[in-house]
């Protein structure tokens, strides 16, 4: 990893700006667990494991910035986003285009998290992407796609209005957070057990410590 | 102080090997010897890239004090010697007393806008002497006028950052004028992403820049994250952003313009992705780093030692006057100023 390559990942992460968009992958961290987006964002931690290593794996593999005809559809992978209004930026593994209208879909490997928490956590993701490309193409967006890798499977999301208010309060949430000095309190529950920040987090010690108290 | 600096050996020739010869550092390339340096004159090594050191060499710059820091071929710095006396933790030490100390920080802070007010504007009057005067250009200068007569009357860290941020704006109004080709065009700044050339092309001379820098401060031993000007973030390189201050325009965008307006760029050096991202491309990544290793090399006269000094030097040297006024040794931290 040397020359140009270092080199642009950090151009496309131009320095110096005031005003710093999130990340959209934030939102489905904080969706997840508010700690571990904390412990991203505010503390600056990031541990892989074999699930985050995967996930790497498999976005590498969509990671390739060029437009194909796919059966008449025009597939955009790794398409930057933004969103001027939001404050957010990111990148979308696929973007298709059916009659010019965009269709993002979002590529997850496997089932390390609880099912329903990462099926919210995928879907408030896909639609703060949806977001970005409403505001990006002044055109409404009105589904997307998340891509399970493990199934094989293709899941349609709508982008209701329930779910853009959710995305809207999860972003809401995570910039309250960012405002404050504390990481929130740890999980401690079933969550835990498959995440790569488990060894930095150390869920269990608050309870721990507790316990050695109440012994003496 | 230069001379202790300018006493660092720079290696950048790759597959080269050092090796220690009696007192003497030998530069060797497949068996042929290039040059031979004594140690005695030696203050640092910094080598990039593809460069052997002999485990003897290393051992005798630890013993001796000598500085060995290990760069990327691109620039970017990722390893020091560390030789068993250092002064890195008293230097840290300062760093943070003076991030925790607001009339320190507040000074700081003002002298890096200072260096950027003073060099913007040197790039705005080469502008208007060269090819005469814009209303934006007129309008630019003045208010970097009003921006210098500000500047020491700023109370707080968002004063200063106003003061920065008023003049920044009118430069980037500006800054359109400064293109002397029809291929291009220049409408505000805009990042994450750059959303026409000439902001992917300023966004990625920034980011080279801002290894240089990152790479000095770390040169010296200084966290290239404790910034004065810039607000602290986890992973982000405060204090290099600071120092980048004092060489965004008289050097990346020097740099930036001289590409477009001599047409090393062109539009087929760009990528434009749906949506309206826009990206240097590979061939284009490839110029604009061959311009920026060339501007590296070139001298300039540098206005406090009166010694031709490289380019590509002149981060390191501001992050050692930076080192030495807050360990006390210089009472004042003069930002660099072009001429």
């Amino acid at each position: 990893m040397d020359g140009e390559d270092e080199l642009l990942t950090e151009a496309l992460e131009d320095p110096g700006g005031s005003q710093e968009p999130l990340p959209i992958s934030a939102l489905a961290q904080y969706t997840y667990c508010p700690r571990r987006a904390a412990l991203i964002l505010l503390e600056g931690e990031w541990e892989d494991n074999e699930y985050t290593l995967r996930g790497a794996r498999a976005h590498e593999e969509v990671d390739l910035p060029e437009g194909l005809l796919r059966e008449g559809v025009r597939v955009e992978r790794a398409l930057p986003l933004w969103s001027e209004r939001l404050g957010l930026v990111g990148r979308a593994d696929v973007v298709e285009f059916l009659e010019g209208v965009p269709y993002p879909v979002e590529h997850k490997v496997g089932r390390r998290w609880p099912r329903e928490l990462a099926q919210r956590a995928a879907e408030v993701q896909l639609c703060a992407q949806a977001l970005c490309l409403e505001e990006m193409f002044g055109l409404s967006v009105p589904v997307g796609a998340i891509f399970s890798r493990a199934e094989r499977r293709r899941r349609e999301v709508a982008f209701t209005p329930g779910l853009r208010a959710a995305t809207l309060a999860t972003l809401e949430a995570l910039r309250a957070l960012l405002g404050q000095e504390r990481l929130p309190p740890p999980a401690a529950d079933a969550r835990c057990k498959h995440c790569s920040l488990l060894a930095v987090c150390m869920p269990h010690l608050p309870e721990a410590l507790k316990g050695l108290e109440d012994g003496l | 102080m230069v001379s202790e600096l300018l006493n660092t050996l720079y290696v950048q020739t790759q597959g080269v090997y050092l090796r220690l010869e009696g007192d003497t550092l030998r530069i060797q390339h497949e068996e042929i010897t290039l040059r031979n340096v004594p140690l005695h004159h030696l203050g640092g090594l910094v080598v990039f890239g593809n460069v052997l050191i002999s485990p003897f060499l290393l051992q005798r710059c630890a013993q001796d004090g000598i500085e060995v820091a290990w760069f990327t071929e691109s620039g970017r710095f990722f390893g020091r010697l560390a030789p068993p006396v250092s002064g890195n933790v008293l230097l840290r030490q300062a760093q943070y007393r003076a991030l925790d100390t607001p009339s320190t920080r507040l000074y700081l802070a003002g002298r890096f806008v200072e260096g950027k007010l003073r060099n913007s504007r040197l790039v705005l009057q080469r502008a208007v002497r060269e090819r005469g005067e814009t209303e934006a250009l007129v309008r630019a200068l003045a208010e970097h006028e009003a921006a210098l007569r500000a500047l020491p009357q700023a109370r707080s860290l968002d004063e200063v950052r106003g003061v920065e941020g008023n003049a920044a704006s009118a430069y980037f109004a500006a800054f359109g004028d400064l293109l002397l080709t029809e291929d291009f065009s220049f409408n505000g700044r805009n990042k994450r992403p750059p959303r026409d050339p000439v902001n992917a092309l300023l966004g990625f001379v920034y980011a080279l820049l801002l290894t240089q820098c990152t790479a000095a401060l770390e040169g010296v031993g200084l966290d290239p994250q404790g910034g004065f000007l810039h607000a602290l973030r986890p992973g982000r390189n405060a204090l290099a952003l600071d120092l980048m201050e004092e060489f965004r325009a008289w050097w990346a965008d020097r740099l930036a313009l001289t590409l477009l307006n001599r047409k090393q760029l062109t539009r087929k050096h760009f990528e434009e992705r749906p949506g309206g991202a826009v990206f240097l491309n590979e061939e284009g990544r490839k110029v604009v780093i061959t311009a920026f290793q060339n501007r590296r090399q070139e001298t300039v006269q540098h206005p406090l030692f009166k010694e031709p000094v490289p380019v590509g030097l002149l981060p390191h040297i501001q992050a050692r006057l930076l080192a030495r006024y807050l360990r006390g040794d210089l009472p004042q931290y003069p930002p660099f100023l072009a001429r």
